[in-house]
């Protein structure tokens, strides 16, 4: 496949990320702050986001399993949780974080169970398209192309 | 012309990270700390910052106590608050500890400009 074509499917993805809710606006001033001087700037981010995301889902596990849940712990993880989706903009986790944390005020065990399910599916959806992301631009810059950055309101 | 010094106070290493970038990518020489406690301990120690962008929920101090304590401390650098919180109970209440101005995370290039051309227009440094 010629870099050309491996730019435009890049381009594609990536909209289709941003339309289905996976990503918005701040993904993009995240592409921004990478350049010369910081090639890896995204990657680094978001791998770093994933690393903590998962420990942070394992502790919260651990924390609704206990026969005395701890909810002041569990509000405190899904707050940081919170924070890092918003930053990276990993829109759905951020949304499910925020029904969690209405679930937590409620001490509501069961319901903070579930969502905490449906944040562990949204976790592995945004890691595999972020990692199929970076895949496509690992072939673009192997194949001596540049990556093309999707301007805001496409 | 002296060069900008910014303190990132937040406990997040996402935010850490990405505000870290985004000073830096606007030449802006800055430190991280991970809550209020360590922004008012460094300061203890003499150190002096042009623009704090200080985070609202912290453990140990959060970004309001930090903010009062800085202020009686009679720090007068700028501060942001810089927090995801959008109730207009809750920014008032950041507001009236002593912050200087007020954005919602995420942070972006645009919304630090618009930070540091506040700081322009009070006189205290020239940004360029």
């Amino acid at each position: 496949m010629e870099v050309g074509q491996m730019q435009r499917r890049l381009l594609d993805y990536t909209k289709t990320l941003l339309m289905e809710g996976f990503l918005d606006g701040q993904f993009l001033q995240l592409q921004q702050l990478q350049d010369e001087s910081n090639p890896g700037f995204v990657v680094e981010v978001v791998s770093l986001f994933f690393d903590d995301s998962e420990k942070l889902l394992n502790d919260l596990t651990s924390a609704l399993d206990q026969p005395s849940v701890d909810f002041s712990r569990v509000d405190s993880h899904v707050h940081q949780l919170k924070g890092s989706s918003s930053s990276i903009d990993a829109q759905r986790i951020k949304n499910a974080s925020l029904a969690f944390r209405n679930f937590c005020e409620e001490q509501n065990v069961e319901a903070c169970q579930r969502c905490l399910q449906q944040i562990k599916q949204e976790y592995y959806l945004a890691r595999n398209n972020l990692e199929t992301l970076f895949r496509l631009e690992q072939q673009i810059v192997a194949a001596g192309g540049s990556i093309p950055m999707l301007e805001m309101g496409f | 012309m002296n060069k900008l010094r910014a303190l990132v106070v937040d406990d997040n290493i996402i935010n850490q990270m990405i505000h870290h970038r985004l000073l830096d990518n606007l030449g802006i020489e800055n430190q991280v700390v991970g809550n209020g406690k360590e922004a008012v301990d460094v300061h203890s120690s003499g150190t002096y910052f042009d623009v704090i962008l200080m985070d609202m929920d912290m453990p140990i101090m959060n970004g309001i106590e930090a903010t009062k304590k800085l202020r009686e401390m009679g720090i007068r650098s700028f501060i942001a608050g810089v927090t995801t919180r959008a109730l207009e109970q809750e920014k008032g209440e950041f507001m009236e500890a002593g912050l200087d101005d007020y954005q919602e995370k995420p942070l972006t290039t645009a919304k630090l400009l618009s930070i540091l051309h506040k700081i322009n227009h009070s006189g205290i440094h020239n940004f360029s």
